[in-house]
């Protein structure tokens, strides 16, 4: 495993370039990105045909580091720029890498149209439930009660579900996974790759510098260790109470649908448009 | 549009059609937009011409998506424009920065309403000048055209396809209510006599490519996402390889190779027109659909006798300099009518260090200057 893992940091990490990295010691940032790269072989991707795409904030700088056509954009428009990338060249695989703040916050609707309008990528949202780089200020995730340096009296705010609000947006695919679940991360985010249409993975990850510290899990350990005692399967979830589920990580495959993508919708548009008869599909799954 | 596009065909355009013709004829196959007064029709003619082209219009959820995907389409190497007024400017000017940093050509079109706010969505101004300036946060050079009339609206449309991918920067069309939805007649040029500037691509394999080096042009060739490049592209200060930096010297290079790469092309950029201004002693200086008023002012008040010239400023940034310094050496008065209260002629004083009297005439009730305005003007300033 590891030589394996050096091998791929070799083949898939800018390795010789842009390292040492910002993130602090434990951030699992680093386990996200063994996790994309470890997918990506496994899929047996060009390097060249990929995109991999980024916001702002520790989690942007992946795309620094990671040898593919890399575009690190603005602060919660990170899916925007995608966007127009696949749409204007298709054979790219384009993955999205963004923080919580990124995706639900300042980003929060570009979220939710790209997932209705199922572009084909796969947007991995590394959710902190903090702001990091800029000093662990709330965010949209942080759990009620939590300790930030905006909340210094706890959070007042009830957190967004981020994979909820992919799958009410109709995403082709939406998965959740922590960092200490690594092994099932490669596979979702592969999943997630593989997919036609909009993916989204969420992934529970540990900022102890920001986040823990003030929050009685000062060390990667402790965070991971509530990783672990909190985090639920699919399956099992299904059958506990509401009550119950309060504080868990549901995770695995949220949603699993097939739906045409946005490029072949359009390319269908473009047939109609040179006078090729073909009328609009109806969708392919029902409401309910 | 009425009347089909055969060669040598006359078309009823208006100004917002005919921009999109431009674009077209260009070579733009990318159009992100939202819908708002009065620039829609620009998205409109775009969603129904691209596809068969193969291109792809994508209207987004708000202006700021529909910058980030422009830029996001033209680093695929696929030459894309946005098209707004006033408040989608506003939301735009973010990933406008970004497109500055990044090197990224597109084109931006702003048609003017009246503002601040909402402000006037069906009537006519010119009040975002300084917007499209300095829109965006940090230093930064910027090319701003503006359009005034339906010719213009294709013909610099092309011109500003053209300096985005030759200069790798945003170019901005500052159109306004007026120019765009008045009709006109005209002949689109066949394809063929079009001329068409593409970006240049690097020559050099991969692994020699330097993304943000300095060449002669202070342009650097530009490869396309999925070319084999495998490049960086970010909005942070980065170096020639496009990694983000924080060493002074190479901060430095980044932003004066920036503005170095418009003013070596001040020659070319900088666009205007002259009109009657060989034997002037009183001039106009306008842009925008003023400027056609400022044409018909300078005939009315020849014909009472003044000896009255135009300089249409068709670039307004880089602000053409030395053709407004010659007017001003020239005459012994100058007007500036906007429909502001006056951000064309504050860079005229800017640039003023002789005699000459500049004055200005302003409107911001919605409603263009009339011809009659501007040439009861000169005929005051002439006697």
């Amino acid at each position: 495993m590891a030589e394996g893992m050096t091998g791929l940091v070799h083949k898939y990490l800018r390795h010789d370039k842009k390292f040492p990295h910002i993130w602090c010691p434990g951030c699992g940032n680093g386990i996200v990105l063994g996790s994309l790269i470890r997918a990506i072989d496994r899929l047996g991707l060009d390097k060249n045909k990929v995109a991999l795409v980024s916001g702002i904030g520790c989690s942007g700088r992946m795309t620094t580091y990671a040898d593919f056509n890399t575009l690190h954009t603005t602060h919660g428009r990170a899916l925007t720029f995608a966007t127009g990338l696949k749409l204007s060249r298709e054979e790219l695989t384009v993955i999205v890498i963004m923080g919580d703040g990124d995706a639900t916050a300042i980003g929060g609707n570009h979220y939710i149209h790209t997932a209705r309008r199922n572009v084909d990528m796969t947007a991995i949202i590394v959710n902190n439930q903090v702001y990091g780089m800029t000093g662990g200020q709330y965010s949209p995730t942080t759990p009620y009660g939590a300790r930030t340096t905006t909340t210094p009296y706890g959070m007042v705010e009830h957190a967004f579900d981020i994979s909820a609000l992919a799958v009410a947006a109709d995403a082709s695919y939406v998965a959740r996974c922590t960092v200490y679940h690594a092994a099932l991360l490669d596979q979702l985010i592969e999943a997630g790759i593989r997919k036609k249409g909009f993916s989204s993975v969420e992934v529970l990850s540990n900022c102890h510098t920001q986040f823990g510290r003030r929050n009685k899990m000062a060390s990667p350990v402790k965070m991971l260790e509530w990783f672990k005692e909190n985090a639920v399967r699919m399956q099992a979830a299904s059958k506990m109470k509401p009550e119950e589920r309060a504080g868990k990580f549901i995770i695995g495959v949220l949603a699993d649908s097939e739906r045409p993508s946005y490029n072949e919708e359009y390319e269908r548009a473009r047939e109609r448009a040179r006078g090729i008869r073909n009328e609009p599909k109806p969708p392919a799954r029902c409401e309910g | 549009m009425s009347g089909r596009s055969k060669e040598g065909k006359i078309l009823l355009l208006q100004g917002n059609e005919a921009l999109a013709e431009g674009a077209l004829a260009a070579g733009c196959r990318f159009f992100a937009g939202y819908p708002i007064t009065p620039a829609s029709e620009i998205a409109e003619h775009m969603a129904l011409k691209l596809p068969a082209l193969g291109g792809t219009f994508i209207q987004m959820e708000d202006e700021i998506a529909s910058m980030g995907a422009v830029i996001g389409a033209s680093l695929a190497g696929v030459k894309a424009m946005t098209a707004t007024s006033g408040p989608g400017f506003s939301l735009m000017q973010e990933n406008i920065g970004y497109a500055c940093m990044a090197e990224t050509p597109c084109v931006v079109v702003n048609v003017m309403r009246g503002g601040p706010s909402t402000g006037l969505p069906t009537l006519a101004s010119q009040g975002d000048v300084m917007q499209a300036r300095w829109g965006t946060h940090g230093d930064h050079p910027v090319i701003v055209l503006a359009v005034s009339c339906v010719r213009d609206c294709f013909e610099l449309t092309v011109f500003a396809f053209n300096l985005a991918e030759k200069y790798r920067v945003p170019v901005i069309i500052l159109s306004d209510e007026v120019v765009a939805h008045t009709r006109e007649t005209f002949v689109p040029p066949p394809p063929g006599e079009i001329e068409v500037v593409d970006r240049l691509k690097p020559a050099v394999p991969p692994e020699w490519y330097r993304p943000y080096e300095d060449t002669g042009t202070g342009v650097p060739p530009m490869a396309a996402f999925g070319d084999g490049y495998r490049h960086h592209v970010t909005g942070l200060t980065h170096d020639e390889r496009g990694f983000p930096t924080q060493r002074s010297d190479e901060i430095d290079a980044l932003m004066r190779r920036l503005f170095r790469k418009i003013t070596q092309g001040f020659h070319e950029i900088q666009r205007v027109e002259s009109y009657r201004m060989e034997d002037a002693e009183v001039a106009v200086i306008a842009y925008g659909s003023v400027a056609r008023s400022a044409r018909r002012a300078v005939l009315e008040a020849r014909e009472r006798g003044v000896k009255a010239g135009l300089l249409q400023l068709i670039t307004l940034f880089p602000f053409p300099r030395r053709c407004v310094e010659k007017v001003l050496k020239q005459c012994r008065a100058v007007l500036v009518p906007e429909m502001n209260i006056g951000q064309i002629s504050r860079e005229v004083k800017r640039v003023h260090r002789g005699s000459s009297r500049v004055e200005t005439l302003n409107r911001v009730d919605g409603r263009l200057i009339t011809p009659r305005e501007i040439s009861d003007c000169l005929i005051k300033m002439y006697y």
